[in-house]
């Protein structure tokens, strides 16, 4: 069988502080797969180690932070063993991202055009007169009206939609076959998001590319994904395909997180998970998430639940899973 | 960008009439220019005579519409000592002023910018605190000392620069064949009153360009160009360095302001025929129309200089550029 | 309506230099402390620590009138080297210049004229400033144009050039020069003062204050000026440094703190003319001093606005 786009196997990335004294696992212990062409969606508060999951996998981490364990493993090659230079050959042409915030995405000095030809240029791809169209094919495929015109402007001179779709053209501009999408729509206006969600489901089709979508909004992860990961501090607690997700949630994270979603003509009070996310330099003892859990047992408290995984690749990470009966000594809080 | 260059002249303008203003008021109340001239064992008769002359005797609305009226027509006042227009002599002057000027720039940022990167790019290290270090010291030791010790240094004990003037090699406006040797012949002369000079700004353009890089490598288009694949060298030469240059550029106004309060120190000290020097000579000779046309003189250089400076912005930040 | 929760976070937003003493001290940068309270020291002191006069020659032995002139006495002997260079002498450690005075003593009545010239010039030129930039800031509307208008314009003269025709016209002295600083720099202070009471106009204290009828008066000096204290104190130790060497530049070129008052840049500028022949001690050390007090005046500076400032804390 031939092996996914993309395999993440128990990656660990810490940030040391302090000279080293202090040390935060963001990210500890993470695995999941992408298949080529598959929207996989990554959920959680903010904090819980999705974006550091991302930097990971381009590999570009802020000083203070490393990658200590695991593999990344694209189209089956370790990306963990590659050099400096063959790792940012790797950025833009085969992995590609899309960053959140379209106003501060580009560079105000520089033309779209400029911008927009940057990666097939310093891939050395394409040059001059078929580099200019090619950029303009790009802009056009992410639907921005007249793209010559385009080329000479400004990043001022856009609106965020406009701008978060040049992102999007970016990410396209090397061919690539992974797009992480950071949170692409939080900064965007509400009637844009929609567009500008179909507009990746769009891109997706064309050209084949899978989708790691980042986001803390359960509502775009129904639309856009096929396969959701769950994270708490810096774990993935459940993953499953979308429809299982939604109708089944295993982890009582998720539940809680489904259930604080407001439903139309419901008059009941609103529910929010309750408590803090935890302080990843000191987190609680055994599950992490047993502080906030409305269903916690002595093992719970005690012991870290391991990775439990089911015939369809979905994992839990959980001693008392949502489908199970509550026993007479869990605790209610 | 043409109503953008509309309105920095306007505001030049009204710049310039303050400033000529703010000379005149400050002159007139805080003391009697006349006083200057006559000032050993003058005679009251005497000094009302002068003051006559010199329509000092009349209402103040009356002098201050004069003045303007001089100054518009390009009439800074004749010299005491040479009875020669000021302008003239000022012009005469200015080139060597500019040569310092610009060699002390130039100086200022091949020591400033470079280390500014480096401690940007090392920040946090020992080379950051050394850059820092570096800036404080330019900004801390004043620059006619280094003048003075540079002299001790360079001049009398090791004997191998000269010490005063210029040199030869003058400019002439109209004969271009001299404006090379002006520039470059007996730059002996010029590299120890650059350096005094230019000291103070390396400091300053260090920390500029230090925090304008450090900045800019920290916002998200920075990143998104890293996560593009281009190479690291391209992200600082292309992005970082122009982003960064903008703040540089809007400093460099300001310290041209105090580049030219500097220099009239170095000039004295090194005996620069500059303005610097024609304004000290001025004071010591008591040529007062000479201190007053330099000093009016100076402030339509400087709002020059900062209008070119606005027009340079416009060029080099498009957002500036393509406003309507 | 501004609820007290409001209220409260937005007093206690700004940070304030604790005045604690003990933990006040701790936190204070060495370097500069020391550096400046061994001038101040020095400057209160000098009259009563100075070994000689700052006046008048030191009296010389028979051997250095020998040695210098070939006459058994002398009324002074001129050119003393410092005490590490042969023919110096240990009751003139730093050496005498070319009137025969101590220059050791000289400095550190120097360190008396430099201090009080810079500091009270700056604090007038301060007073002058903030006032313009509340008003400019408070008042808006077309105060708020015209005092910023000339706030720019003023800011454009250069202050050395201006300082030298304001005391072309006034002459030299001791309170022409404190004069001349407050009003060559007090546009510093005006851009940033207007700046922050722009913002602090807006908040919820200064609004409470106005909704209950308090007057205009009342609130620039009850609420404005002590929030923008901060700032005021960041620029002003950052000016002193600025004061000290426009007032050495002043006096070195004969225009500001007449002779024979040892100002440290009179003292340079005698100095140079002694160093055609070598004797390069009178011009450095004053110059020594003058780097002294600025260093320490702008380190000062640099801590204060990083303490003050939080957005500049990481850096």
């Amino acid at each position: 069988m031939a092996p996914p786009l993309l395999r993440v196997d128990n990656l660990q990335t810490h940030y040391f502080g302090f000279g080293g004294s202090r040390v935060v696992k963001a990210v500890d212990g993470v695995s999941f797969t992408v298949e080529a062409g598959e929207t996989f969606g990554l959920v959680g508060e903010s904090g819980c180690g999705k974006t550091t999951t991302c930097h990971s996998l381009v590999r570009l981490l802020a000083a203070s932070a490393r990658i200590v364990g695991g593999r990344i493993e694209l189209d089956g090659e370790n990306l963990l063993d590659l050099s400096p230079r063959e790792m940012r050959e790797v950025r833009g042409r085969r992995i590609a991202s899309i960053l959140q915030d379209p106003m501060a995405s580009l560079d105000p000095l520089f033309s779209i055009g400029n911008q927009v030809g940057e990666p097939a240029y310093y891939h050395g791809l394409l040059r001059g007169r078929p580099l200019r169209r090619r950029v303009t094919e790009l802009l056009s495929a992410v639907r921005i009206p007249s793209p010559e015109k385009r080329l000479r402007e400004f990043p001022h001179q856009m609106s965020g939609g406009m701008r978060q779709r040049i992102v999007g053209a970016i990410a396209q501009a090397g061919g690539p076959r992974l797009i992480i999408a950071d949170e692409p729509t939080t900064n965007l206006d509400v009637t844009i998001q929609l567009q500008y969600l179909n507009l990746l489901k769009e891109l997706q089709r064309q050209s084949g590319v899978a989708l790691i979508f980042v986001t803390h909004n359960l509502g775009i992860v129904a639309k856009m994904c096929d396969t959701v990961a769950v994270m708490y501090a810096g774990r993935i607690v459940e993953m499953q395909s979308v429809r299982g997700l939604f109708y089944a949630p295993r982890h009582p994270y998720t539940k809680a997180l489904l259930d604080s979603i407001p439903k139309l003509g419901n008059k009941d009070p609103l529910y929010a998970v309750p408590g803090q996310p935890p302080d990843l330099s000191a987190l609680p003892s055994g599950c992490s998430f047993h502080p906030r859990c409305t269903r916690t047992t002595a093992q719970c408290r005690a012991e870290d639940p391991p990775e439990r995984r089911d015939d369809n690749g979905g994992l839990t990470r959980c001693w008392l899973p949502v489908e199970q009966p509550v026993p007479a000594e869990a605790v209610h809080g | 960008m043409k109503k953008y260059i509309l309105v920095r002249a306007c505001y030049s303008v009204i710049t310039l009439w303050l400033l000529v203003t703010i000379v005149f008021t400050l002159v007139r109340l805080s003391g009697d220019p006349v006083k200057m001239k006559g000032e050993i064992g003058a005679d009251p008769a005497f000094l009302e005579q002068i003051r006559h002359d010199w329509g000092l005797d009349r209402p103040v609305y009356v002098q201050y519409a004069s003045f303007l009226g001089h100054l518009v027509r390009g009439d800074f006042g004749h010299s005491f000592e040479k009875s020669l227009p000021v302008t003239t002599i000022y012009f005469e002057r200015l080139p060597n002023s500019l040569k310092l000027g610009f060699a002390a720039f130039a100086i200022s940022l091949v020591i400033g910018v470079p280390l500014g990167m480096l401690s940007a790019l090392r920040v946090g290290t020992w080379w950051d605190s050394a850059g820092k270090a570096v800036a404080l010291l330019g900004l801390s030791i004043p620059g006619f000392f280094v003048g003075l010790v540079l002299i001790i240094l360079f001049g009398v004990t090791l004997g191998w620069l000269p010490v005063l003037g210029k040199g030869s090699g003058t400019f002439v406006w109209h004969d271009p064949g001299s404006w090379l040797p002006f520039l470059f012949g007996d730059w002996r002369y010029l590299l120890m009153p650059a350096f005094a000079l230019g000291w103070y700004f390396s400091g300053a353009m260090l920390r500029i360009t230090r925090s304008g890089i450090l900045d800019v490598l920290g916002t998200d288009y920075v990143k998104l160009v890293r996560l593009k694949g281009v190479p690291e060298a391209i992200v600082m030469a292309k992005h970082a360095l122009k982003n960064a240059m903008i703040p540089v550029l809007t400093i460099a106004g300001l310290n041209l302001v105090i580049m030219i309060n500097v220099a009239v120190v170095i000039e004295v000290i090194f005996n620069w025929p500059g303005v610097g020097l024609l304004l000290y000579d001025g004071l010591t000779n008591r040529d007062f129309p000479m201190v007053q046309g330099v000093v009016l003189m100076s402030g339509v250089m400087i709002v020059l200089i900062n209008f070119a400076i606005d027009v340079m912005y416009a060029y080099v930040d498009p957002r500036v550029r393509l406003s309507r | 309506m501004a609820d007290i929760t409001d209220v409260a976070r937005s007093l206690a937003a700004a940070p304030r230099l604790v005045w604690r003493p003990l933990r006040f001290m701790r936190e204070l940068p060495t370097i500069p402390i020391l550096i400046l309270g061994g001038l101040i020291f020095v400057a209160l002191l000098a009259p009563v620590i100075a070994p000689h006069s700052k006046l008048d020659p030191v009296t010389p032995t028979k051997a250095q009138c020998m040695a210098k002139f070939d006459i058994d006495n002398c009324p002074y002997v001129d050119g003393l080297p410092p005490v590490w260079i042969s023919g110096g002498s240990l009751t003139t450690p730093l050496g005498t210049d070319f009137l025969g005075r101590d220059v050791l003593s000289r400095l550190m009545y120097g360190a008396q004229i430099s201090l009080l010239v810079a500091l009270t010039g700056t604090v007038v030129a301060g007073a002058i400033g903030t006032m313009v930039g509340v008003l400019a800031g408070y008042m808006g509307r077309w105060w708020d144009q015209i005092l910023m208008r000339i706030t720019d314009a003023w800011l454009t003269l250069p202050s050395l050039v201006f300082a030298i025709l304001l005391s072309s016209v006034r002459g030299p002295g001791v309170w022409n020069v404190v004069l001349i600083l407050a009003l060559v720099f007090w546009s510093r202070y005006s851009r940033a003062v207007r700046g922050e009471v722009l913002a602090l106009r807006e908040r919820d204290f200064v609004r409470l204050a106005e909704i209950n009828g308090i007057g205009k008066t009342r609130i620039i000096f009850r609420h404005l000026l002590p929030n923008v204290m901060n700032t005021v104190m960041v620029l002003f130790s950052l000016q002193v440094g600025v004061a000290v060497i426009i007032e050495a530049s002043l006096s070195f070129l004969g225009v500001g703190v007449p002779p024979p008052e040892p100002s440290w840049g009179a003292m340079m500028s005698e100095g140079r003319d002694a160093l055609m022949e070598g004797s390069w001690w009178l011009a450095v050390f004053p110059g020594i001093c003058i780097t002294l007090l600025v260093l320490s005046a702008n380190m000062l500076g640099d801590w204060l606005r990083v303490r003050l400032d939080p957005q500049l804390r990481n850096r």
